[in-house]
């Protein structure tokens, strides 16, 4: 029985390639994050995230695109999160095994495929136009909502999924009525995962720049936001300004890598916390 | 051990095997006579069937696991670090306790195993798929279908498909891991029949909980319990005179 | 008696609570299809469906004739998209594929949030990254003006796309039947040719929904192809050309575009047909995943 036969051959070409291919999407990644932090690395300094920006961008912080992104990522959370949940909740523990169910459950997913642009549009008839909210951050936030609660609804209901039946089974037979039961013996079990996944679907939320575009980001504003019924600045609508469409783009080049790197630093920030979130909750429930 | 002058085709020599630090077979050493069939029986948990998939290294893919001692096949050490697994696993087949055909057509099962090996002649391949079927006495019973999915077989017919799957490459031992436990007695009784008759041609090793399954097909009879081999001697003399008392205990009833 | 009535209130609010709760992904599903629809109609007023749908030629603020074809831009679309499977689709089969049978546990247990990583970057920033990192490669590799094209387009593209199809790949290539393996293994077959023969084969529509899924997230994405395409409004002639997609399209003018006016609608018609394509392919997506997963119960 000798080793090298063919079958082996065959085996080692083979499995070489599947490395190569890792290999290659890591070293992508690789690239893409070292060329961010390197030129980015450079134009971070306190100023730059504490200070608004002076001389149309060409010197000065992008302090206001971090307040204006926290702003809006706060009015998704807002509508995404207690709404998606709800749903969850409707979904997992309610709902029967009907066609309304399932047409619900096709929804999401049709809608976590639908572009961002579109849900910009949407967004501008609705929310600026129909509601009459304006080009603001209510309107802006909004948007992002519809279109990260898909995210939060899947997320809230595979951390349902992970409560046993048995608790539900338990309190059920103790006398306790379905919204007990799920308010006493799943909710303090499940919300901490349902965070968690709500968690990912904001730092997507944070980085979009789409259904932004026409609901209210601004790329120069002299004023903070005074209010939700204000314009603001963001930081996806800012990178995108700075590498296409300003007067003078090789200069503020540095700058746009500064931008790049925060924005990345917030998304994966947050996207790392979820994950060790749902680590930590993983050991603690075996 | 038996003291026969029979050429051995498989050894294992104070054979133990591990589950990450749990061992659960402890200094195994066992004959299996070549075209003999050797039946392993014991009490739920006693080793068998993870004794069985030391000889074809099937434990292999799980993680975790350890081989201390030698199983020798034709006096090769098995789990020498030069040992080329695939081509043991070809010459070692196995029909698992579950049939497990693929979802490819009945040709295609049998056919499969004759691919991988390199047959790429047509004929060859007809000739050897209706080989294979005619020595799991399943030929008369598909051959106008072949090109059905296995699936479409009932659960006795599915099994019989496994063997003469296994057949198809040309093994030289062959394991059953409990074949007959998930199909129906009518079913069992032909894969028995089938059994008598491949020891003409092949070394049979048979994991059983049947104990009466055991006395009717097996030539040799190993009893194993919680890892350990008790008494292991012909048959015949297993069954009516046996040496050891935990022996005679599980035959006659007393556990298990 | 009474208090079991009440509380028999309660339950019954609260059910309803969460009732309206999960019906509102309906409800917004239809209401974008609906405003989608309302809005683009009034366009076609004006220009002949079939101009709309067939002529290469977009140009809505001409002074003499508006055009408002969006065949470039439908061209466009299908070009980067069709770039980006062809670069995703292999090389996410072959990641999944590797991480499924070929990494020890722990290497995996590593490397799958590595991948999901890639699935976090923004896309804008992916689409900078277009114009900083892979325009300049692509110009001095091709000769080209500034590298942003169509091939850069589906590079980016094939990045984004590749974290949706290893995952469900991945996913599908696990839940292939242990026993199907060790059938596999025990005739003898190699762990390449098991992979190969069985469960390739095996986890196939579990894959081919990936590769959909991704085609959807390709066709859909905005940010990306706008940064990074060039969007030239010419009916593109090969990938080296500068092109501009259905979604580069409406982002382009839509903040400039006086409300009401026949241009406006057509931007929506353009969104429209978007909606349609992607809601399509997901769904076609959806029935292929859930057709499988039936199957293997």
């Amino acid at each position: 029985m000798k080793t090298s036969t063919r079958k082996g051959i065959a085996q080692a070409v083979g499995f070489l390639a599947l490395r190569a291919a890792m290999g290659l999407v890591l070293a992508v990644l690789l690239l893409f994050l070292y060329d961010i932090g390197k030129k980015g690395g450079g134009a971070i300094s306190w100023e730059f995230l504490t200070e608004a920006p002076r001389r149309g961008m060409t010197e000065g912080g992008i302090f206001p695109a971090i307040v204006g992104t926290f702003l809006v990522t706060l009015i998704t959370a807002v509508l995404a999160v207690p709404l998606g949940m709800s749903a969850a909740i409707y979904l997992h523990e309610y709902a029967k095994q009907s066609r309304l169910t399932r047409l619900i459950r096709l929804s999401i997913r049709n809608l976590s495929g639908v572009p961002s642009i579109v849900y910009g549009l949407f967004g501008v008839i609705l929310f600026v136009n129909a509601m009459r909210f304006g080009t603001s951050i209510l309107s802006a936030g909004l948007t992002l909502g519809l279109m990260t609660l898909p995210w939060t609804v899947t997320a809230s209901e595979e951390a349902l999924k992970t409560i046993p039946n048995s608790y539900r089974e338990g309190a059920m037979a103790l006398g306790a009525t379905k919204w007990q039961t799920i308010r006493t013996n799943v909710l303090p079990y499940a919300i901490p995962g349902m965070l968690t996944g709500t968690v990912l679907g904001l730092a997507r939320a944070a980085g979009e720049t789409a259904p932004i575009l026409f609901t209210g980001a601004a790329f120069y504003l002299p004023f903070l936001p005074r209010s939700l019924g204000d314009q603001f600045m963001a930081l996806p609508y800012h990178l995108y300004i700075m590498a296409t469409q300003h007067h003078a783009i090789q200069q503020v080049r540095p700058l746009a890598y500064g931008t790049a790197l925060v924005l990345i630093g917030l998304v994966l920030g947050l996207n790392m916390t979820a994950v060790v979130l749902r680590y930590r909750l993983r050991r603690k429930h075996r | 051990m038996s003291s026969e002058r029979l050429p051995i085709k498989f050894r294992t020599e104070n054979l133990d095997f591990y589950y990450g630090p749990t061992r659960a077979l402890k200094n195994v050493t066992i004959d299996c006579y070549d075209k003999k069939v050797t039946a392993i029986i014991g009490p739920s948990g006693c080793g068998k069937s993870t004794f069985i998939r030391t000889l074809n290294r099937m434990n292999d893919v799980i993680a975790g696991t350890r081989v201390e001692g030698r199983i020798l096949l034709d006096g090769q050490d098995i789990y020498a670090p030069d040992v080329d697994v695939v081509e043991l696993r070809r010459r070692v087949g196995m029909v698992f306790q579950k049939p497990n055909p693929f979802p490819k057509s009945i040709y295609d099962n049998i056919a499969y195993g004759l691919r991988i090996n390199g047959m790429r002649d047509r004929k060859a391949i007809e000739a050897t798929v209706e080989k294979s079927l005619r020595g799991a006495a399943l030929w008369e019973e598909v051959k106008d279908r072949l090109d059905e999915n296995a699936f479409a077989l009932s659960g006795g017919q599915q099994q019989r498909l496994c063997i003469a799957r296994a057949l198809a490459v040309e093994p030289e031992v062959i394991l059953f891991d409990e074949p007959c436990s998930a199909i129906d007695p009518i079913a069992t009784a032909k894969v028995e029949d089938l059994i008598e008759h491949l020891k003409t041609s092949y070394t049979v090793v048979i994991v059983t909980h049947n104990m009466q399954q055991a006395a009717r097909v097996s030539d040799y009879t190993a009893f194993m319990m919680l890892g350990e081999l008790i008494e292991f001697d012909r048959t015949g003399k297993v069954f009516t005179a046996p040496a050891n008392k935990l022996t005679e205990d599980y035959i006659t009833g007393r556990f298990g | 008696m009474r208090k079991k009535k009440l509380s028999h209130l309660k339950e019954a609010g609260i059910r309803a609570f969460f009732f309206t709760c999960g019906v509102v992904a309906v409800l917004v599903l239809v209401g974008i299809f609906l405003t989608l629809v309302l809005t683009a109609v009034p366009a076609f007023r004006e220009i002949k469906l079939s101009e709309f749908l067939l002529s290469k030629a977009w140009d809505p603020t001409s002074p003499e004739k508006a055009e408002y074809g969006i065949l470039s831009m439908v061209m466009s679309t299908i070009m980067v998209t069709g770039g980006a499977l062809l670069l995703a689709v292999p090389i996410g089969i072959a990641v999944a594929a590797y991480l499924s049978d070929v990494a020890h546990w722990r290497v995996r247990e590593i490397l799958k949030p590595i991948v999901e990583i890639l699935a976090g970057i923004p896309s804008v920033v992916i689409g900078f990254l277009g114009i900083v990192l892979i325009g300049p490669a692509l110009s001095k590799i091709f000769h080209t003006g500034n590298g942003l094209n169509a091939v850069n387009g589906s590079v980016l593209l094939a990045i984004m796309a590749l974290p949706t199809i290893i995952s469900i790949s991945e996913d599908s290539l696990n839940a292939v039947p242990k026993a199907y393996n060790e059938a596999s293994l025990a005739l003898g077959a190699s762990r390449w040719q098991t992979l190969l023969r069985v469960k390739l084969p095996a986890g196939l529509s579990g894959i081919i929904a990936a590769a959909m899924l991704g085609m959807g997230r390709a066709i859909g994405e905005t940010m990306t192809v706008l940064m990074a395409t060039g969007n030239a409004r010419a009916f593109p002639h090969g990938f080296l050309d500068s092109v501009r997609t259905m979604t580069a399209g409406i982002a382009i003018e839509l903040g400039e575009v006086p409300y009401y006016t026949t241009h406006y609608y057509a931007l929506f018609a353009i969104g429209l047909v978007l909606f349609v394509i992607t809601f399509a392919v997901n769904l076609v997506a959806d029935i292929v995943l859930h057709k499988y997963q039936e199957r293997e119960q």
